[in-house]
């Protein structure tokens, strides 16, 4: 059999026409080009890809029922192992996990993991498949477990827990379910029908979602236990915003990514007839590389604005996934790298007038294994901009740890777990980006897993 | 705890539309501007406290918005909102009336008002923040502390509250900017004559517009009296996740970011950095006076200078 060197690549919609709208830029594999893929496939024995995956999906079982044409077999084996699948396939750094273990990936392009999963998925979400859904109930245990979030690791917890017959309530504090997949990743990348469709699937199957409840303030751990239930899981996320600490920060025009995020995905500012305000104006820098920066970026681009993103590192270094970079830079987003803010200026007005920047230099690395970024003493140049956007990660959300007694947390405010999820107070278990500091969807599926699975082995022994 | 359980509504599968909303169950207009709605909100009620404000989002589409609590009832298990109609958003709510609901009602978010331990504190409202200064004043009356109110208005169609606050407060002064009720003047010269006359307030504590605060500070001051202010910034979530409720405090000499939904909403009023506030609370005016005429001619754009309180 001759070998198909290169993946079968993604259909896009067209840089210029999805730069001026939100909707959804890579298009998804084709039945026929879906079946090519899967043919890549080498049926490994020993599986590496499984190992480079969080969750453990059984990788080329599934991509062996997608060769032979059966993509509801290949989305069983998949919901194994994964409730959210059509997320997975579309936010994952693949790049970095299952796809740099793939036999294939040793001497050609690796096998295309990322997108079967996700054409698998988007088949079976096409169909009318709540019934089938249904015929799938259990027999109710009657233990109740409460979710704290209903974020990726929240929802993989609660899906494992109510296929055992646990009964569930996710405890969300905003008005929507999804966490960062809502709030945070942006329609064009995760279209929010997809979220609804998940977690229509866990609601269908029996889990309560309880939304506009912030645990801490409206309600706190104590009570969820007085109220009846035996197990509590804390994925609350990493909400907290992180700001460079240089001046002009609180200049009109500067907003966290997680704020601009917020006000274009969740709220939907950018849209005819919502209420929350948005406003970029002609000019926007990004600060910082990850995905949430590109994401911000490429929502200012879509909203009219001219965008830049600076990063202290070089190109080398940028956390973001390739592709979501590669989609920024042909929608026009220009990228500044060994930059760094230090300071922000205003007009008479009090908004953004401009930001200064230092050039870098990359010295020694760190101890994040990273090239340490040095500043190059009297090269400060000035940027004309109306906005700035911060994105330069999140800590773990504060609130459960200012309102709970006997969990412990890590020095940057994470929560202390072991293996299996288990806090430091019984019966409360934790993970994802609130024990992890921002990580990625797919790890924070995982944790939920774990959690699920020893809060089973703990309460039905 | 069983009754509230009930009262939590499980979302239907794409039941967003079916939703259990939080149902308006009294509303009174308190002046033209100015609107008081009781909501039901068991599980809000249940821990609110004064100080303490919820979120809202009218309806689909709507923009989340802060205000604080004016009054709950645990037993009924409602809250009190107190609002003036200054943008499109509370221009909507404000359409609402008995028996139709709130889409969404968050809360009790932000830490509650200190009150224990003083013994002899001062209020200083203005405008809307009478409101929610109320509470406040009534928690320290009902824990036995010699309350002084002072209330500033702009003029006298637009006073509230009086009949409450002469409840619990062991003095009152009631003041309009353009003399047409009470004393003619600033809030601060009353608090200036207590403060002269040798009062020993061990706490003052003020609500209301920004530059109100910022002067009743400034009075404050020479007197080393301590002055507890209650922001009300931009904010979206009220978790602590968006930043944008971001204030600027100055500690021992240092600029220190701190976020008013869940540090706040009271602060050290000599630590604010008040310009800073003025300045963010102005950013979206432009786009709120356009949404505000462009939904609704009926509500023009003469409310629109002052702030949600």
């Amino acid at each position: 059999m001759a070998f198909i060197a290169k993946m079968n690549s993604m259909p896009t919609l067209d840089a210029s026409v999805r730069s001026k709208n939100f909707k959804e830029v890579a298009l998804g594999y084709s039945a026929n080009v879906a079946i090519e893929e899967a043919k890549r496939c080498l049926n490994c024995k020993n599986k590496p890809c499984v190992t480079g995956c969080p969750a453990n999906i059984d990788i080329p079982g599934f991509i062996s029922h997608v060769k032979n044409n059966d993509f509801d077999k290949a989305f069983e084996v998949i919901s194994q192992s994964s409730c959210l699948p059509a997320v997975c396939g579309r936010v994952c750094p693949q790049e970095s996990q299952c796809e740099s273990k793939c036999t294939m990936g040793v001497k050609f392009e690796p096998v295309g993991i990322g997108r079967l999963e996700r054409f698998v998925a988007d088949y079976h979400n096409s169909k009318d498949s709540d019934n089938e859904q249904k015929a799938k109930q259990v027999q109710p245990n009657g233990i109740k477990i409460a979710i704290i979030g209903s974020g990726p690791s929240g929802l993989s917890c609660a899906g494992d827990l109510v296929r055992e017959g646990f009964e569930v309530s996710i405890y969300e504090a905003l008005h929507l379910p999804g966490g960062v997949l809502s709030y945070g990743i942006p329609e064009f990348r995760l279209p929010k029908r997809i979220i609804r469709k998940e977690v229509d699937a866990l609601i269908s199957q029996g889990v309560k979602l309880k939304t506009n409840v912030v645990i801490g303030k409206t309600l706190d751990i104590d009570d969820l236990f007085e109220m009846g239930y035996k197990a509590i899981y804390v994925s609350t996320g990493a909400g907290l915003p992180k700001f460079m600490n240089i001046p002009g920060e609180s200049l009109k025009g500067v907003y966290s990514a997680n704020e601009f995020l917020t006000r274009v995905n969740l709220m939907k500012a950018y849209k005819e007839g919502s209420f929350t305000p948005i406003s970029t104006g002609e000019k926007t820098v990004v600060v910082g590389g990850g995905n949430v920066a590109i994401d911000a970026a490429r929502c200012a681009i879509r909203l009219g604005s001219k965008v830049t993103v600076v990063y202290r590192r070089t190109e080398k270094e940028l956390p973001a996934r390739l592709e979501e970079i590669e989609h920024a830079k042909e929608e026009g987003i220009e990228f500044m790298f060994l930059t760094n803010p230090i300071e922000i200026k205003s007009d008479e007005n009090g908004f953004v007038d401009s930001i200064v920047c230092r050039q870098m230099k990359l010295s020694e690395p760190d101890e994040s294994g990273r090239a340490r970024p040095v500043e190059v003493a009297g090269s400060e140049f000035e940027i004309k901009t109306h906005s700035v956007i911060m994105a330069l990660g999140t800590s773990p959300n504060p609130l459960i740890r200012k309102t709970t007694k006997g969990i412990k947390f890590n020095m940057h405010g994470g929560i202390v777990v072991d293996d299996n999820g288990k806090t430091s107070r019984e019966g409360i278990y934790a993970g994802g980006d609130a024990v992890t500091g921002s990580a990625t969807v797919i790890s924070a599926l995982g944790a939920g897993k774990r959690a699920a699975k020893a809060i089973m082995e703990s309460l039905t022994k | 705890m069983k009754i509230l359980i009930e009262y939590f509504y499980c979302q239907k599968v794409s039941g967003l539309r079916g939703r259990r909303m939080y149902r308006i169950v009294a509303k009174e207009e308190l002046n033209s501007s100015v609107t008081k709605i009781v909501v039901e909100a068991p599980l809000v009620a249940r821990k609110a406290e004064p100080g303490q404000f919820i979120i809202l989002r009218v309806d689909d589409d709507g923009e989340r918005i802060p205000l604080t609590i004016a009054d709950y009832d645990r037993e009924k298990g409602t809250v009190t909102i107190i609002f003036q109609i200054v943008g499109a958003t509370t221009n909507i709510l404000n359409q609402k009336q008995v028996g139709e609901s709130i889409k969404d009602f968050v809360g009790p978010l932000g830490k509650e008002a200190e009150t224990n331990g003083y013994k002899n504190v001062c209020i200083v409202g203005g405008g809307v923040g009478c409101a929610i200064a109320l509470p406040i004043a009534k928690k320290f009356h009902e824990l036995g502390a010699k309350v002084t109110s002072i209330v500033g208005f702009r003029s006298k169609d637009i006073v509230i509250l009086e009949e409450d606050f002469k409840k619990c407060s062991d003095k009152l002064f009631v003041l309009t900017d353009d003399g047409t009720y009470g004393t003619k003047g600033n809030v601060t010269a009353p608090l200036k004559d207590c403060l002269d006359q040798g009062e020993k307030f061990d706490l003052v504590i003020t609500i209301g517009p920004l530059i109100m605060m910022k002067f009743v500070v400034l009075t404050c001051k020479p007197y080393g009296v301590p002055v507890t202010v209650s922001m009300n910034p931009i904010m979206i979530d009220g978790t602590g996740m968006c930043g944008g409720c971001r204030l600027t405090l100055l500690q021992d000499g240092e600029r220190v970011t701190k976020f008013a939904c869940v540090d706040g909403p009271d602060f050290n009023g000599y630590e604010i950095d008040f310009d800073e506030a003025m300045s963010r609370g102005r950013m979206y005016q432009e786009q709120d006076r356009h949404a505000n005429t462009g939904s609704c001619n009926l509500f023009s754009a003469d409310k629109d200078n002052k702030s949600e309180r």
